[in-house]
């Protein structure tokens, strides 16, 4: 039998199944796989909140999504060109974003009347076989009874058996895109290598699912996607919570301190506690706290001990750390509060994400409390912002902001990573020693950036009290004196705003330095606005995008980019939050454009936007 | 703690250039006095020292301890305190605490320093009453209790700290009082030796708000009667001219006189690792006004030995260095697989 192989630039696939369907392993399998072959590549994993849904519902529908591509992308894809369906509450929930013509390949067994109904499915209806799926070039495969006789002669259980269904599908992706097995086959070796029963199970159901695309004649066409021409270089794939777990070590290390982390757990921020555990030999200390509020203020005792203290959650976890905050910030010392932020208010949408803690983190403490705020725009890029907090934090003595968001902590993208040597080193300035005739230390006195020293216990001579009550400029005493408040205020809002002495000006990036529109955005919206405006502008429209990290304070030139431009928009997965500051700060007509349905922006919208004002 | 010391230091090494700003008479006096006078002989270098505290009348204690101190927000001192010893073990670091502090707004976070057991010493002072914020009931003020916000009397029932701290699993209870400056001194430092989360409830007069609650157990008058002094190894006695004492009835206490027909030997011998009869101590809780009641235990309750938090994260670090060899940055950077675009 001939099958061909068609070349193709740029495919979105997505998996889809029961949240116990292994689903989210198949998908990150064959990331690794894609990565390693050397497309570029952007990916979103999309789960139901509850650990186990009832099985079959629409409810407990698990998505992985990977694009690949032999060119940059930005984007994990807006729509799918493969929807690779376990049941049919995965086809039901999926559908609409497949592509007209579009591969869906579907478990058979998934779509019996017990899964049609409970994907509410009106009687004696069945998608697959009713012509509704016309539109679609549609592979049906019964995995289930395919993987049981596969293993038939296993000895193992039925359960068991079943359990590697999501192996016979890797195995058939594998080969419908061209791809090696050698990854995966090394990837169950070492998961099972405990168990060689098992381990041979899922090697013998990933091999059948392989040859199945061999042999079974149904399939006439496999894919191949070149290498993407990525800048040269050595890269790794990676997931924005990983990046931040790597980031803190790295900071750690370049500044010589070590590193303590406090935190509770919480979705989405949870895998930066995970992955910083398994990494004690670097010395990292990290302390489960018994909740939000210990976890914030342990992270402050460890570094009035001259560690770097670090804590991490999500906005409801935030909310609780707000007067913790405000103590760090009176106490001027170094803090990094990771805000992984998720749909809100209250408990709001743990597993979806958006970006509305913006505001939160700019303003959502008692008095006048500025603190420095840094935002990831993509998973890679979750690493440089991560150890800039930790820079701030050390160098300028504050509270730092690092806000990621669900769709980056989880998403992964190939990554140029840097070598250590490259990295720049952070500079913490430690009150020295002092003997007895020397003058009274004074822990209040700052140097030309406003900073004061790190004065930490065990040194000698420089026993003092720092505490929340307002303190006496210079000499740290309690003092309620209405000019020493006053001046306080305005010096600790100065310190901060210095520090936009110390960070890059806000670049362009891409588009003219002046124009009709400007496109301004922070965080993880970046891949989406990348996307739409290169192809704004390849079709000549005039609009230019910038993207903020930094939030607080904001770079030195960014009014005069924002005057250069007739109209602004700035497109959020909020109700308007960064559009507010800019209208506040600059007085330009910027107006929002905004999406807050838990998921993000696709190119398309954004850029559907641009061409609507433009026209 | 045994490096040595260049200079002895004194009470007055650790007095502060700040006036000290409690009301006139207040039992927090009587407490500072006696822990500056305990610290120089503690043997710590100054600069070694801690002192972490929340908010409240109590919580003023740093500013007045010549020594490394922050005075934090309401009920989290005891978490600050947490990441310092987490950080820096080899600090010695002193909770101040108060009624509010430490059972109220911080009950959570006291609960679990004694569960996870670093090596700090707690000070609560308890004056059963919210004084800073003038005159509200507390978490340990009695049932009834007329104040601005119970006019009616308190519904409230009170904690008993010293059995809430044992539920907690503590390794170390105490009780003591500032009215009696030895005593004070005396569990202070045994608190200090001790390995571990050592809680010290000190009963503090607040004569503004709550003047003389304590008084039945400072009064030279009712003292001897209403209080029973723990020491480990001796029996329970009490009482003016020592007449009384505590037996065990199975488990329920019972108070006999001492005459020719009862010994000494016959009484409860005090036993400060035996959680069982510590657990029964902590119930000698009576409202001193009820007819047969129980005398109020003052001393070390119970003390263990457990491993604390800092050690065992330390010997984390240390076992998992030994294990996979110190943090390789690059390796983590690189991660398990990559691939080289030319």
């Amino acid at each position: 039998m001939s099958t061909k192989t068609e070349i193709a630039k740029d495919i979105t696939i997505l998996f889809a199944g029961d949240s116990g369907d292994g689903i989210q392993l198949a998908g990150t399998q064959f990331t690794n796989t894609t990565a390693l072959f050397g497309n570029d590549l952007s990916t979103f994993p999309n789960f139901p909140a509850e650990i186990r849904a009832p099985q079959g519902t629409l409810a407990g529908v698990s998505g992985f999504q990977l694009r690949f591509s032999s060119n940059d992308i930005y984007t994990p894809g807006d729509a799918f060109d493969v929807l690779v369906v376990m049941n049919a509450a995965a086809l039901k929930a999926n559908i609409k974003q497949l592509k007209t013509g579009g591969i869906i390949i579907a478990n058979t067994d998934g779509f019996d009347p017990k899964n049609l109904s409970l994907a509410k499915y009106p009687a004696d209806i069945n998608p697959l076989k009713d012509n509704s799926l016309e539109k679609y070039k549609v592979y049906e495969i019964d995995v289930t009874k395919l993987t049981k006789e596969c293993l038939k002669e296993s000895g193992l259980g039925i359960k068991e058996i079943e359990r590697t269904k999501n192996m016979f599908v890797l195995g058939f992706i594998l080969w419908m895109f061209n791809r090696s097995l050698d990854n995966s086959i090394k990837y169950i070796e070492d998961k099972f290598k405990k168990n060689p029963q098992v381990m041979d199970a899922n090697i013998k159901t990933l091999k059948a699912g392989y040859h199945f695309g061999d042999t079974s004649e149904t399939f006439t066409t496999r894919f191949q996607v070149e290498k993407a021409k990525l800048e040269t270089g050595e890269y790794r794939n990676i997931m924005g919570n990983q990046a931040v777990a790597i980031g803190l070590i790295a900071a750690a290390k370049k500044s010589r301190l070590n590193l303590f982390f406090g935190s509770y757990p919480i979705t989405p921020a949870s895998d930066i506690l995970h992955d910083l555990s398994r990494n004690q030999h670097f010395g990292v200390k990290t302390f489960q706290a018994e909740d939000e509020i210990a976890a914030v203020g342990s992270a402050i005792g460890a570094s009035f001990g001259g560690a770097l203290g670090v804590t991490a959650s999500s906005g409801p976890g935030v909310a609780l750390k707000g007067e913790a905050i405000g103590l760090a910030l009176m106490l001027e010392l170094p803090l990094v509060i990771i805000n992984i932020q998720r749909g809100g208010p209250s408990t709001g949408l743990p597993t979806k994400t958006e970006q509305s803690d913006l505001l939160q983190a700019l303003y959502g403490r008692n008095g006048e409390a500025p603190v420095a705020v840094i935002a990831a725009n993509t998973p890679s890029d979750c690493f440089n912002t991560i150890f800039e907090a930790c820079r701030i934090a050390v160098e300028h003595m504050t509270p730092v902001f690092f806000l990621s968001d669900g769709y980056i902590a989880n998403g992964s993208e190939p990554w140029k990573f840097p070598t250590a040597e490259n990295l720049p080193s952070i500079k913490a300035v430690f009150a020295q020693p002092r003997n007895e005739n020397d003058e009274k230390f004074m822990p209040y006195k700052r140097d030309e950036k406003l900073v004061r020293k790190w004065a930490i216990p065990g040194t000698k001579g420089l026993e003092h009290r720092v505490g929340g009550i307002e303190k006496e400029d210079v000499s740290g005493n309690i003092s309620y004196d209405p000019d020493n408040h006053e001046h306080m205020v305005k010096t600790r809002a100065k310190k901060i705003e210095n520090i936009a002495d110390y960070i890059p000006l806000q670049k362009i990036d891409n588009g003219k330095e002046k124009g009709k529109l400007l496109i301004v955005g922070w965080g993880s919206t970046y891949g989406s606005i990348k996307a739409a405006v290169k192809e704004a502008i390849e079709e000549g429209y005039d609009v230019s995008h910038v993207h903020i990290k930094y939030l607080n304070p904001l770079p030195k030139n960014l009014g005069e980019i924002l005057y250069s431009f007739e109209k602004i928009i700035v497109p959020e997965m909020n109700n308007g939050q960064l559009v507010k500051v800019l209208r506040d700060k600059y007085l330009v007509p910027a107006t929002g454009f905004n999406k807050i349905k838990g998921i993000p922006f696709s190119a398309a919208e954004i850029k559907n936007k641009i061409v609507e004002i433009l026209k | 703690m045994s490096e040595t010391i260049e200079k002895l230091l004194t009470a007055k090494d650790f007095e502060t250039d700040q006036d000290v700003r409690w009301c006139p008479g207040c039992g927090d006096y009587s407490i500072l006095k006696q822990v500056q006078k305990v610290v120089p002989e503690l043997g710590i270098k100054r600069e070694n020292i801690v002192f972490v505290s929340g908010i409240g009348c109590s919580s003023r204690f740093p500013y007045y301890m010549e020594t490394f101190g922050m005075h934090s927000i309401h009920g989290r001192a005891t978490t600050i305190a947490s990441g310092l010893k987490a950080a820096r073990p080899e600090l010695s670091v002193w909770i101040v605490t108060g009624d509010g502090d430490a059972l109220s707004i911080g009950g959570n976070h006291l609960i679990h320093i004694l569960r996870k057991n670093f090596n700090v010493n707690i000070l609560l002072f308890n004056n059963q009453i919210y004084g800073l914020t003038k005159g509200q009931y507390s978490p340990s003020s009695e049932e009834g209790k007329i104040t601005k916000s119970s006019p009616l009397g308190s519904i409230d029932h009170p904690f008993n700290p010293v059995a809430l701290c044992l539920g907690a699993d503590a390794t170390f209870v105490a009780r003591t009082m500032d009215r009696d400056p030895n005593h004070l001194r005396d569990v202070l430092k045994r608190a200090n030796e001790h390995k571990g989360t050592s809680m010290v409830e000190i009963y503090q007069n607040c004569n503004v708000f709550n003047d003389g609650a304590f008084f039945i157990y400072t009064d030279k008058e009712t003292k001897p009667a209403e209080t029973l002094f723990l020491e480990q190894g001796k029996p329970l006695i009490f009482g003016a001219g020592k007449n009384k004492g505590i037996k065990l009835d199975g488990f329920k206490p019972v108070v006999v006189d001492l005459n020719e027909n009862t010994s000494a030997n016959e009484l409860w011998i005090h036993d400060e690792t035996d959680r069982v009869k510590a657990g029964l101590l902590s119930r000698f809780f009576d409202n001193p006004k009820k007819e047969n009641h129980l005398p109020r235990p003052f001393g070390i309750f119970y003390t263990e030995n457990r491993y604390c938090h800092e050690e065992a994260m330390a010997e984390q670090v240390k076992s998992a260095i030994a294990k996979s060899g110190e943090g390789d940055l690059n390796k983590l950077l690189k991660g398990g697989n990559t691939w080289t675009i030319s």
